[in-house]
């Protein structure tokens, strides 16, 4: 009946949209982090000439996309469809973004998984036959993140042990119709599966405590995607989340424990977040935001993947579903995850 | 003017425990800053109306008034004042006559800093 499901919640690209393009915006802080060397451009001030944070987050977007743009050797109104989110009320940074660039827009609000799901969403146009190029990407701002969640930065408030840094970064990709060209790269990056997450609560009401409460999520989606694709951890490459974190990390670790599926699942596992940032930089338990896996992505794993480091990689963001409000009235924190895998060719 | 090194040492270490007490609550509970915040006041209201705090400021004196517990013990003196003086609408009226001062220093402080400066992003 239908041929592009494959088991209970994966879904295939037969005609594998293709990422032709891909860019990385990243603030100061991620500049200074032991990620440096793969961001394409490196903000000298998070205002970025700007008046406020949140007009800083959305110029970094507009750049991030167009720099992928250029990097398809592609012009922005050849884009078909454009799908972004962030983490801010009513999306404003994508919406103002989308505003400037004039192409037809989807606004996505997946919080942190916001990358994947974009690039999901792009997939199914793009294999749909709904269109022939989308452009896919996320941001965050840690000031615009600490005004939205927590508390504004005037407040100076203390960041407890287990707190994630909200990167600053935006990232893009552009994906196209696989025509077996080869374009601007010599390398096919193609889009071959995905799977959209299941909204998972732990129960954790400690609205810093992230990585717990998204590691269920991940793990859920991570382990629904080898099962339906009838393949084990070790048929990757590299399996990424997105902003587990630090502790986030340490207990995926352990539910992926004595699994036969996951056998080796140590060796091929990283995440975004726990990577974002050194030590030193003080940031506890790593990165988080939207921005944190979508410039970890589009920054490095692109470019790894047309490098040759990896042949098939696992693409996982990760999202805590919290809100002012829910925090407010004393709501646990749900957890999702969306899954991506990308292969080259 | 003769200076008092044993006030001033009082002064310090109440003031210095207040603090560590709020510290010690932000590090291991996941009480929020504004519910510390709440919290202090209250109890320094609680404290002021049953008669405990009077002690502690006469022997600490700014480093008990300053922190937050002062501003509940203050609003509580007020109204008990004001309910001597003016009955029962002095108990609404007292308590914020008693802390106008640091309520609108706060405001126009608070409205000429944010007039002169913009936020940076934090280093840490």
């Amino acid at each position: 009946m239908n041929d592009k499901r494959i088991g209970k919640r994966t879904i295939k690209f037969p005609t594998l949209p293709e990422i032709i393009g891909a860019a990385s915006v990243v603030g100061v802080k991620e500049g200074e982090g032991p990620q440096a060397q793969w961001f394409d451009k490196i903000l000298q001030d998070d205002y970025y000439g700007e008046k406020t944070w949140e007009k800083a987050e959305s110029k970094m977007l507009k750049n991030s996309i167009s720099m992928a743009v250029e990097n398809a050797g592609m012009q922005v109104q050849n884009i078909d469809v454009l799908l972004s989110g962030d983490l801010l009320n009513q999306l404003m940074s994508s919406s103002y973004m989308a505003r400037d660039v004039g192409i037809p827009y989807l606004g996505l609000y997946g919080a942190c998984s916001t990358m994947t799901e974009s690039m999901l969403v792009g997939s199914i146009m793009v294999d749909g036959g709904y269109c022939v190029s989308a452009a896919a990407a996320a941001s965050s701002h840690f000031a615009t993140a600490e005004r939205q969640f927590r508390m504004p930065l005037e407040h100076g408030n203390q960041r407890p042990p287990q707190a994630q840094w909200t990167a600053t970064a935006a990232g893009s990709v552009v994906i196209k119709k696989n025509y077996g060209d080869t374009g601007a790269h010599d390398r096919h990056i193609c889009i071959t599966h995905g799977t959209i997450g299941r909204v998972i609560d732990p129960g954790i009401t400690d609205t810093n405590f992230m990585g717990g409460a998204m590691a269920p999520a991940a793990y859920d989606t991570i382990r629904v995607h080898l099962a339906d694709l009838d393949r084990k951890a070790r048929d990757y490459d590299l399996i990424l989340t997105g902003d587990l974190g630090i502790a986030g990390r340490h207990i995926m670790q352990d539910l992926t424990k004595n699994k036969p599926e996951f056998e080796g699942f140590k060796d091929i596992y990283e995440d975004c977040g726990a990577i974002m940032y050194d030590s030193n930089q003080d940031t506890h338990s790593g990165g988080s935001g939207c921005g944190c896996s979508a410039s970890i992505i589009c920054g490095r794993i692109i470019k790894e993947l047309r490098q040759k480091k990896y042949k098939r990689v696992m693409l996982v963001s990760t999202g805590a579903l919290v809100s002012t409000i829910s925090k407010q009235q004393g709501e646990t924190v749900p957890g999702i995850a969306h899954a991506v895998t990308l292969e080259v060719f | 003017m003769q200076i008092d090194i044993m006030e001033i040492v009082w002064v310090f270490v109440i003031g210095g425990i207040i603090c560590i007490i709020g510290q010690i609550l932000m590090d291991t509970t996941q009480l929020t800053a504004p519910r510390i915040l709440v919290l202090f006041v209250v109890i320094g209201g609680v404290l002021g109306g049953l008669g405990l705090y009077e002690p502690i400021v006469h022997l600490a004196k700014n480093g008990a008034t300053v922190p937050l517990p002062g501003f509940g013990y203050s609003l509580v003196r007020g109204a008990l004042k004001g309910l001597e003086s003016d009955g029962f609408l002095g108990i609404l009226t007292g308590g914020i006559k008693e802390t106008a001062a640091g309520i609108s220093v706060a405001l126009v402080f608070g409205y000429i800093i944010a007039l002169c400066f913009n936020p940076k992003s934090k280093a840490k």
